[in-house]
């Protein structure tokens, strides 16, 4: 799992029938430091997250479809959580 | 998937069981204008193709789906050979 | 999944017996700003996407899953076609925030 940030949201109509009812969100991954860890990603959304909340981004097949309870599609990545605080050891980033 | 060329064959006597009989190639990915781009993989052949020819090739867990690669410590596969590509 | 654009189209005729009547779409992957980002991929498609439009694809395994229970050998598949895409102001990469 990841921390991400959602930076934005995707309208899409023709699409898998298994995402359909959730949000699909445009979500960059960050490092520990809070900076940009590679391109943004697509995922669905699991806790009713929006744009600027800082989540938890699952990029595993079996966890993101449980965690959306649509096992079996065609899903890589969905966000399951909302992040409060991290707490780091002095001198990790 | 990737588009890639064949550019050589491994052979590898001792290996997992599970390879025996399976052809191992050497591709070089390729941009859809046909230029060679960076690495290379070693590949499992399941659609007999030849040098220099330009296929499809699958990676990961997928590739075990590929012929005759069920339960095999396969990660990467050929899957198709490419008869044209179409760039608009 | 990752945001792509459709950029041309490959045919095989050989080609594993589980990829039959499959489409492969050439798929360049780009940046939420819809700038191109990375290389070209090959991707199969259960949305019936065509070139030049904005998609979205998966990755892994679960690529072979819209064609459940069949089994082709994909890693990458478009599961959906993107009608727009709504940014939130300053998130973009780079931007600040």
């Amino acid at each position: 799992m990841l921390i991400a940030r959602v930076i934005g949201e995707l309208v899409a109509t023709e699409k898998h029938p298994s995402h359909e009812g959730r949000k699909l969100l445009l979500v960059q991954p960050l490092n520990l430091d809070g900076s940009d860890r590679g391109q943004a990603v697509v995922a669905l959304d699991a806790v009713d997250a929006g744009v600027g909340d800082k989540v938890l981004l699952a990029t595993d097949g079996f966890s993101a479809m449980t965690a959306v309870g649509r096992p079996h599609s065609p899903i890589d990545m969905a966000v399951i959580g909302f992040i409060d605080h991290v707490d780091l050891l002095p001198g990790v980033s | 998937m990737i588009l890639a060329r064949v550019v050589g064959t491994v052979v590898a006597t001792r290996k997992d069981p599970r390879l025996e009989g399976k052809t191992l190639l050497i591709l070089k990915p390729i941009s859809p204008e046909g230029n060679d781009e960076a690495g290379y993989v070693v590949a499992v052949d399941t659609v007999s193709a030849g040098f220099r020819e330009r296929v499809i090739a699958v990676s990961g867990s997928s590739a075990r789906m590929a012929e005759g690669c069920k339960d095999t410590p396969v990660d990467t596969a050929i899957v198709g050979i490419v008869d044209e590509v179409q760039l608009d | 999944m990752y945001l792509g654009r459709v950029v041309g189209r490959v045919w095989s005729t050989v080609k594993d017996e589980n990829l039959r009547g499959q489409r492969f779409l050439i798929v360049q992957p780009v940046t939420p700003g819809l700038e191109s980002a990375g290389r070209r991929l090959i991707c199969t498609d259960s949305t019936g996407a065509g070139t030049g439009e904005l998609v979205y694809w998966v990755r892994g395994r679960e690529a072979s899953f819209p064609f459940h229970p069949a089994e082709p050998p994909t890693d990458t598949t478009i599961v959906g076609i993107v009608d727009s895409v709504h940014l939130g102001k300053n998130l973009l990469a780079g931007g600040p925030g």
